[in-house]
């Protein structure tokens, strides 16, 4: 019965936190750019998402003959799917967690992994050329991503001796991981931009240039399901750090373990969007010679200094 | 355990089948992703998480994808006539004659030696990196030079001489 709760929990929580995201962006994006936002649905605007929600329901679900239907219509819940079922090895609190696996940090990997098909499918079974532009670009952008973000984790496993996020946590008793393991948290940053291909590095969706990127030719729900997945992939990410780099539920006890959990989880989604007010997009081959040129040899140091004081404070 | 582990394995099998016979580059891709995924399921009920996970990220989630971006380069798409010219019955009858003979041994094998555990000891990420880096420390090297030389490699096929597109610039090369 508890699993039960546990799991209704993370889900409804994911949900709210995802659907009132696109509130939190535009009232804060509008903040950065001095102007007001949304503030005419309901008391300063808070009913929008669901005026918004209603809209994008009753809209046509169109999908066009020139598609690959079965391709196309998979497409956007493979990406829902992977990143709700990343969730699931998140602990939200102490016990507050659906499944405790020892491998849990290469299961996030693994999703992640598999969440590029969504876009890469959904760009292809659109048959339309921007479409297939921005997907050939989604699936080179994040496969390059993928190994930083993967390497940059390195550190933390080896420090927490553990794959299980539970542990890690736990190891961070003494001090967060983001002091020793800074190099990390900064290239696991932009790579989980680059991951869930927010602005700074949304050159799939590049609307300059190719009108939408990859969900050009989606439109009602399914594209809502793409929209609400960018939300969804930017609280994965953005409570990954906190688990991973900042202690994750830990905190002074004056206040729940999983208030603190989501005060962090809160600030980075803030971070996420301030970065989107802010950066300019680069081009499609400074944002690849970025990756494999200064991120990897960055990344591949910090694994073996890390390896080696870990082993020189062994030895002594 | 027993049952997940039959359905795992039928819908490996059947989806490998569908990857052989489907027509659609791109859909058989797709159903060849599905085997592997359901192979990682078989390796997580064996008592291997670690190299579930591993099939999952390398094979499901890296080689598939530059495959399918293979693919998408290409425009591969409907493809009968070309495959029906290429494969005349003198191309696939000795192999299959070959995998027959594979098949029956396999079929022996099972029948003559009987499995009755399908489940062993979980084998976790340390005991594998354990493993790897005493044990199987050559394996590991040799693996690696050999992805060196794959990279090597790359490298020298895809290097372009730099192309000046400015012809006032390409003037003053050329003087």
């Amino acid at each position: 019965m508890k699993f039960v709760f546990i799991i209704a929990g993370v889900l409804i929580s994911v949900l709210t936190i995802a659907a009132g995201l696109i509130y939190v962006e535009r009232r804060l994006l509008a903040l950065f750019q001095d102007r007001l936002g949304p503030n005419r649905v309901g008391p300063f605007g808070l009913l929008q998402v669901i005026a918004d929600m209603i809209k994008i329901f009753f809209k046509e679900d169109w999908i066009p003959p020139f598609a690959d239907k079965a391709v196309f219509v998979m497409a956007p819940g493979i990406l829902i799917a992977t990143i709700l079922l990343t969730f699931a090895v998140i602990p939200f609190a102490d016990n507050f967690i659906v499944l405790d696996s020892n491998i849990g940090l290469l299961f996030f990997l693994g999703n992640s992994s598999l969440g590029v098909y969504s876009i890469v499918l959904g760009g292809w079974a659109s048959n339309n050329k921007y479409s297939l532009l921005g997907s050939i670009r989604a699936s080179a952008q994040m496969l390059t991503y993928e190994v930083f973000m993967g390497l940059s984790l390195v550190g933390v496993i080896m420090m927490a001796d553990s794959f299980s996020l539970r542990d890690i946590v736990e190891a961070q008793r003494g001090g967060w991981f983001v002091i020793p393991q800074f190099v990390g948290f900064v290239i696991f940053f932009i790579a989980g931009i680059a991951e869930t291909h927010r602005t700074p590095f949304d050159i799939p969706e590049a609307d300059g240039e190719l009108v939408a990127g990859y969900h050009s030719e989606y439109s009602g729900m399914k594209f809502g399901m793409f929209f609400v997945g960018e939300y969804m992939g930017v609280t994965l990410i953005s409570a990954l750090i906190a688990t991973l780099f900042f202690g994750g539920w830990l905190g002074p006890s004056f206040l729940p373990p999983a208030f603190w959990f989501f005060l962090k989880t809160a600030f980075f989604i803030c971070m996420f969007i301030l970065i989107r007010a802010s950066l300019p997009r680069p081009r499609y081959d400074q944002l690849m010679e970025l990756g494999w040129k200064v991120l990897l040899p960055l990344v591949l140091l910090n694994i073996l200094i890390t390896g080696g004081v870990l082993i020189y404070t062994h030895s002594l | 355990m027993n049952t997940i582990f039959y359905i795992a394995g039928g819908v490996a099998i059947i989806s490998s089948l569908l990857a052989i016979t489907n027509r659609n580059a791109i859909h058989a891709l797709l159903y060849l992703i599905l085997s592997l995924l359901s192979i990682s399921v078989i390796f997580y009920i064996l008592g291997a998480p670690f190299s579930a996970a591993l099939e999952v990220i390398v094979y499901a989630g890296a080689i598939m994808v530059l495959f399918i971006f293979v693919v998408m380069m290409l425009n591969i798409g409907l493809e009968e006539e070309q495959e029906n010219k290429w494969l005349t019955p003198r191309m696939w009858i000795v192999p299959s004659i070959l995998a027959l003979a594979l098949l029956i041994i396999f079929i022996y094998v099972l029948k003559e030696f009987q499995f009755e555990k399908t489940t062993a000891d979980i084998i976790g990420p340390k005991q594998v990196g354990i493993k790897m880096f005493t044990k199987y420390l050559l394996a590991v090297e040799i693996s690696a030079i050999l992805l060196l030389a794959g990279i090597i490699g790359g490298y020298h096929l895809g290097k372009q001489k730099k192309k000046v597109l400015h012809r006032f610039i390409d003037n003053i090369r050329k003087i």
